[in-house]
């Protein structure tokens, strides 16, 4: 069985029918991507599973336990990480502590040890702060820990965003446009940045891009969603050639 | 045109060089250093003050550093500014910073043992200051408890409207439901009193159950704000402002129809428990876990669901509870407020937790800082010395206080001393010359 599989899910807002019978089945390690053109449903589909909306119909089983209907820090301590499309970062905080804070699920000192400052919560602050330390490291803005996040420039922000759904220690990992208005040159660290960190963690990454060149790069296992519906799935290969998706998406002309 | 910009070019520069002077004299003066100096002057007071005051024609030592003088006797204003520099202002900055060596070896010493004897040190000092100062006069003792008092409620306030930013109107609710709590918990078993008849337990026994009674009182403010967290929490934005400021009138209409609470007479009678060394070590004991939890990753959810509550969500943030867990945190503080209040001024009516109240309370948050235990501690001190100014002014005072909080809103939407972070053990540390400290500055 699959690690995070999505069985027949649908989802109506009101009368209007956003995601209609979609399917997934993300292996452990696996990259997988979701293309589609605007308001096809991509991020729907995210928040879907990653618990901000309860699809209507169909089932979301992560490591062979369903998680429909849960909340949506739930789900994320369960092991589902994610990034946001417009950034959504604490603008008041720190990088570290953002990293620090996206713990919060796996801190055991209570409050009792947020009140009265026990030796246990300095252990474990001490100890989470080494593991967030490790992970800016990972993403290269270990020298910015301390900066309040709404000072940094925007590629940095985003690898704020990336080591913060990192820290939750996802088994998949939801990319949600991770190279949105980057420009070329950050595009390129971006993608550097995901290889690197799926190299040494190694789990499942689940992205949305509109930008062909990062899908192709990066995913094993592509999805083209069109008005909420799969229209196609298989390598960068079969997507490319897949004639469905050069009308519906790609346009007339072969880009690539 | 060219003459102005001139005066004011150097008048710039005299101030830029005054300020570089300060810096450059008092930058290695530690907090212990400040603390022995001010020692001095108190002293120096509580032997020369009243004979000095008298010369200065004066007729009693001003006893909120002339704050109250100035409405009240304008003419008094020369005598007082001299008194407070001859007994304050030149003993402390002189002596400060003569003994700023000697207190950083001290503090570099202390420094050596556990955190918590500095922190004693520090605070026993502290409190000899208070208590010799208020020594002087029973107004200062009042002033300085009422003070200390704001500050606890101040700082409770702060976690829901600066650190959580919610927007409550509750905390004089909570207030008294703490104050009726405990002083009907001290009343009943200490007090010999005509409505509840005969003390239940030796009135011996008093003092030593009153963080009892104190505690109750935090508890039952809790239970209080459960009812308003419940639906409130539900969803967000003003739904907290409106549901807090309709409990805040339940809980007010509640006390006055409630007759074994004295009603609208209130209730009196309050055994004289707060001393000043009592509210001083609850407020201590306030600002050090308020501030230990608000530092904390589980304090830092609070900045987070205030920010961007979906990205807390998906952080893994029980947002929910993270909300509930700090509006009681916060409604038990109220609480215990209430209670100190209660035995400090040894009177309650449910007139005393309104409307002026909640003004008065919001003020000190937004005067001093959201998100900020310093700004906290100096919107409550700072008002509570103002308020004390506007005194004269009687029922215009509450004029002038809600024009300010507007002004504040307008000009500094975030408060004085607003996203800071508290260190005390970095405010305990000697500021010493070698590089040593640059150094630990900088890891």
């Amino acid at each position: 069985m699959a690690l995070l599989e999505v069985r027949n899910m649908t989802h109506y807002f009101g009368g209007l029918r956003a995601v209609h019978d979609y399917n997934l089945a993300v292996e452990p390690g696996q990259v997988r991507g979701l293309i589609g053109p605007n308001g096809a449903g991509k991020t729907t589909v995210f928040n879907l599973i990653t618990g901000i909306y309860t699809p209507t119909e169909g089932e979301i089983i992560l490591d062979g336990e369903s998680i429909k209907g849960l909340a949506p820090n739930v789900i994320a301590s369960r092991g589902l990480g994610r990034t946001f499309q417009n950034l959504r970062l604490w603008r008041h905080m720190t990088v570290l502590e953002h990293v620090k804070l996206a713990r919060y699920s796996k801190i055991k000192y209570g409050l009792p040890g947020a009140f009265f400052g026990t030796p246990a919560r300095v252990r474990e602050e001490a100890a989470i702060e080494r593991v967030a330390l490790e992970l800016l490291d990972l993403v290269s803005i270990g020298h910015l820990a301390n900066q309040i996040v709404s000072n940094l420039p925007y590629g940095a922000q985003r690898r704020v965003e990336l080591a913060r759904a990192l820290s939750t220690e996802p088994k998949v990992l939801f990319l949600d446009e991770p190279t949105a208005g980057m420009n070329p040159e950050e595009l390129v660290q971006m993608m550097d940045i995901i290889r690197h960190v799926h190299a040494e963690i190694g789990m499942a990454i689940f992205l949305i891009e509109h930008r062909m060149k990062v899908v192709m790069d990066l995913c094993q296992v592509i999805q083209t969603l069109v008005f909420g519906e799969v229209i196609a799935e298989g390598t960068p290969d079969e997507i490319r050639s897949n004639p469905a998706v050069i009308d519906a998406y790609l346009g007339k002309e072969v880009v690539i | 045109m060219g003459v102005t910009s001139d005066v004011i070019r150097t008048n710039q520069n005299i101030w830029t060089r005054a300020r570089g002077w300060l810096r450059a004299t008092y930058a290695h003066v530690p907090l212990l250093a400040w603390l022995f100096a001010s020692l001095f002057s108190v002293l120096l007071e509580t032997f020369v003050g009243i004979p000095l005051a008298r010369a200065l024609g004066l007729g009693k030592i001003p006893a909120l550093f002339g704050v109250v003088l100035a409405l009240d006797k304008p003419a008094l204003i020369p005598g007082a500014f001299l008194y407070l520099l001859v007994i304050y202002a030149l003993p402390i900055s002189i002596l400060a910073r003569l003994v700023a060596g000697i207190a950083n070896r001290l503090a570099a010493w202390l420094m050596t043992f556990p955190v918590i004897v500095t922190a004693i040190v520090h605070l026993g000092l502290l409190y000899a200051n208070l208590s010799l100062w208020a020594e002087l006069s029973d107004y200062r003792d009042l002033v300085a408890r009422l003070a200390m008092i704001a500050i606890i409620v101040t700082l409770s306030l702060n976690v829901v409207n600066g650190y959580m930013g919610e927007f409550s109107c509750s905390h004089p609710g909570f207030m008294a439901l703490g104050a009726y709590a405990a002083s009907f918990f001290t009343i009943v078993l200490f007090v010999d009193e005509n409505r509840f008849g005969a003390p239940l337990l030796p009135p011996g026994w008093g003092p030593f159950m009153f963080p009892i009674s104190l505690i109750l009182g935090g508890i039952v403010a809790a239970l209080g704000a459960l009812l308003v967290a419940i639906p409130s929490f539900r969803t967000r934005g003003d739904y907290l402002a409106i549901i807090s400021l309709a409990f805040m009138f339940i809980i007010k209409s509640l006390f006055e129809n409630l007759e074994v609470f004295g009603g609208a007479r209130g209730l009196s009678n309050q055994p004289n428990y707060a001393s000043l060394l009592v509210v001083f070590i609850w407020t201590i004991l306030s600002i050090w876990i308020i501030n230990n939890f608000v530092r904390s990753t589980l304090g830092k959810a609070l900045n987070a669901v205030r920010d961007g509550e979906l990205a807390a969500s998906a952080m893994t943030v029980d947002t929910r509870r993270t909300k509930m867990t700090a509006f009681l945190f916060a409604a038990f503080w109220a609480g215990v407020g209430g209670g100190l209040l209660a035995h400090v001024i040894r009177y309650i009516n449910p007139d005393t937790f309104g409307i002026r109240k909640l003004a008065e309370v919001l003020a000190m948050v937004y005067l001093g800082g959201l998100n900020s235990v310093t700004g906290s501690i100096v919107g409550a001190v700072g008002l509570s010395l103002i308020g004390e100014a506007l005194r004269p002014l009687e029922i215009y005072k509450w004029i002038i206080i809600p024009i300010m909080l507007i002004l504040i809103m307008i000009f500094r939407p975030t408060g004085l001393v607003a996203f800071t972070e508290f260190d005390p053990v970095s405010l305990f540390r000697p500021r010493m010359e070698n590089r040593k400290e640059v150094d630990h500055g900088a890891a």
